[in-house]
């Protein structure tokens, strides 16, 4: 797994509850070093075996973990480059849920090793949407739930986000559009020196 | 078998200016004079004046490739061609165009893009998501670049972080990495190691090579690293396991010889060393000669000495066999004290 994913997590639980509480996801995990590398590679399990360190250190379900994860990922001021980065998707909210299925393909168009997830993006009726995810570890769809939970934030569009069973390995987030333009929302501008 | 498009004569658009706009938000539409009858609205914001129409292209912009023009028909004459253009309100940005006729001589449309000062051009005119049509890449080129400034600081960080880790591994590294042997921070635990036995019997040698700089300065600094390798080789070979050479300068050597304090056998060892050393070698057909001067003390001198005391002595052993005449080996004696 992609250094970059692992180094997310462990910057969310030292960001949100400290270096110590990370000393002791750590620990309980038995990594055999003191941080993840976002550059470097990482057997899978040690991703897997510090979720759940961190699940059992901070007494949360994996699914909540990690749609904090999400939503810290684009809402914390230190992360403001992902935040940019997904507001390339689109002027509206509708415009960047439908730049979804992209998402997999830009991010590999700046590291073309990072493990992205499939997805599929499903317009049910209007203003109702269904993301089908795909990863190689189970949670991808917890973590983007809390990912445009924020990112809904940030245009200022009114939604209400739900995780569905999936069928075959694959998660379910249902997004209901209720207004677009619902509040003001952050800007953006193209150029970064702007901000 | 003839294919419909020679049959039927070019077929013509008509498109809404709004279509235009959203197709082309950066094209201009000439009159026969070269003045302009309606422009795209990021055409618009970039040449900053509200009023445009019916004034001239020519007064707004520069031709720079192929060549300059200020006129019409000369513009018409580079048609289909890659132009290389520049606004008056950012001339040091260069964009792309081109342009092409409109039918029965009504003039001419022409459709500009940022070309690769995009990033600049962006910023110049504080263009938004909403000044490009989607069709047009340079929001993806954006997007790529800001994101390729990401992993590449990244990178950078990995880089820092691992360049202070072997700064910090080199300082806690025991082996001289020219030659192999241990370094002055090794020699100096291994002696503090043996002083921690009071019982411990041991020789010091200190050996400073002979004519070394002159190697250096005449044959080259890889002369000198082929004579540093070769002489670690030697003193290697002359001791036992358990002893301990340490190269802890640049042509200087300490040796600790453990559970020997025999004067007649280290004198031997050193005497053979000198010879073995005295023997040319040949780097890269050039002859280096070297030789040592060697020092030594014994514990048997000591009831209690330090680490610092020991190699003080040796090495004032070794200025004698210096002083008289190098390639020489001395055992220390206090008279050997200065003042």
């Amino acid at each position: 797994m992609h250094g970059l994913v692992n180094r997310a997590l462990q910057e969310f639980v030292k960001d949100t509850y400290g270096a110590d509480i990370w000393g002791e996801v750590r620990d309980q995990a038995a990594l055999p070093f003191d941080e993840f590398e976002s550059m470097l590679h990482y057997d899978i399990r040690l991703t897997k075996l510090t979720i759940d360190a961190a699940s059992a250190v901070l007494h949360k379900d994996a699914a909540s973990l990690l749609e904090d994860v999400g939503s810290w990922l684009v809402s914390n001021p230190a992360q403001e480059s992902i935040r940019r980065l997904l507001r390339f998707g689109g002027t509206t909210f509708l415009d960047f849920l439908q730049s979804l299925e992209e998402l997999p393909g830009r991010a590999r168009m700046a590291l073309p090793d990072l493990d992205m997830p499939e997805i599929v993006l499903q317009t049910d009726t209007p203003g109702r949407f269904k993301l089908e995810i795909r990863w190689a570890l189970d949670g991808m769809g917890s973590v983007l739930l809390g990912a445009l939970r924020g990112m809904a934030d940030d245009y200022g569009a009114l939604v209400v986000l739900e995780a569905e069973p999936g069928r075959e390995g694959a998660e379910i987030v249902v997004i209901d559009l209720l207004d677009a333009q619902f509040a003001a929302g952050r800007t953006f501008e193209l150029d970064a020196q702007m901000r | 078998m003839t294919s419909p498009q020679h049959i039927l004569p070019d077929p013509l658009v008509g498109l809404s200016g709004a279509a235009l706009d959203r197709l082309m938000p950066l094209h201009v539409w000439l009159s026969p004079k070269g003045q302009i009858v309606r422009a795209g609205p990021t055409f618009r914001k970039m040449v900053r004046e509200a009023d445009i129409i019916g004034g001239s292209i020519f007064d707004l912009m520069k031709l720079k490739r192929p060549r300059l023009v200020s006129k019409l028909p000369d513009l018409m004459a580079l048609q289909g061609q890659r132009l290389t253009l520049m606004l008056n309100t950012a001339p040091h940005l260069t964009l792309r165009g081109m342009v092409v006729a409109l039918p029965g001589d009504s003039g001419a449309f022409m459709n500009i893009s940022l070309g690769v000062s995009f990033a600049e051009a962006v910023a110049e005119w504080h263009l938004t998501l909403r000044d490009f049509s989607p069709c047009d890449q340079t929001v993806d080129l954006l997007y790529l670049r800001e994101a390729s400034a990401l992993t590449s600081h990244e990178s950078r960080m990995l880089t820092e972080r691992l360049e202070a880790a072997r700064i910090v591994a080199e300082q806690q590294a025991l082996t001289d990495t020219l030659t192999g042997l241990a370094n002055r921070r090794a020699m100096d635990t291994a002696l503090a190691r043996t002083l921690s036995n009071p019982q411990a019997r041991y020789g010091l040698m200190h050996m400073d090579l002979d004519y070394f700089k002159r190697v250096n300065d005449t044959l080259g600094h890889a002369a000198g690293d082929h004579v540093l390798a070769h002489v670690a080789k030697v003193l290697r070979s002359e001791v036992r396991r358990g002893d301990i050479v340490a190269r802890v300068g640049g042509d200087e050597f300490v040796l600790l010889f453990r559970d020997c304090d025999d004067p007649d056998l280290l004198d031997r060892i050193a005497q053979r060393l000198i010879r073995r050393l005295e023997q040319p070698t040949v780097f890269e057909g050039k002859t280096c000669r070297i030789s040592a001067s060697i020092g030594t003390t014994l514990s048997s001198y000591y009831t209690k000495p330090t680490v610092d005391q020991l190699l003080s002595d040796a090495d004032q052993a070794l200025y004698a066999s210096k002083n008289r005449g190098r390639a020489r080996h001395t055992f220390y004696t206090p008279d050997l004290a200065p003042g």
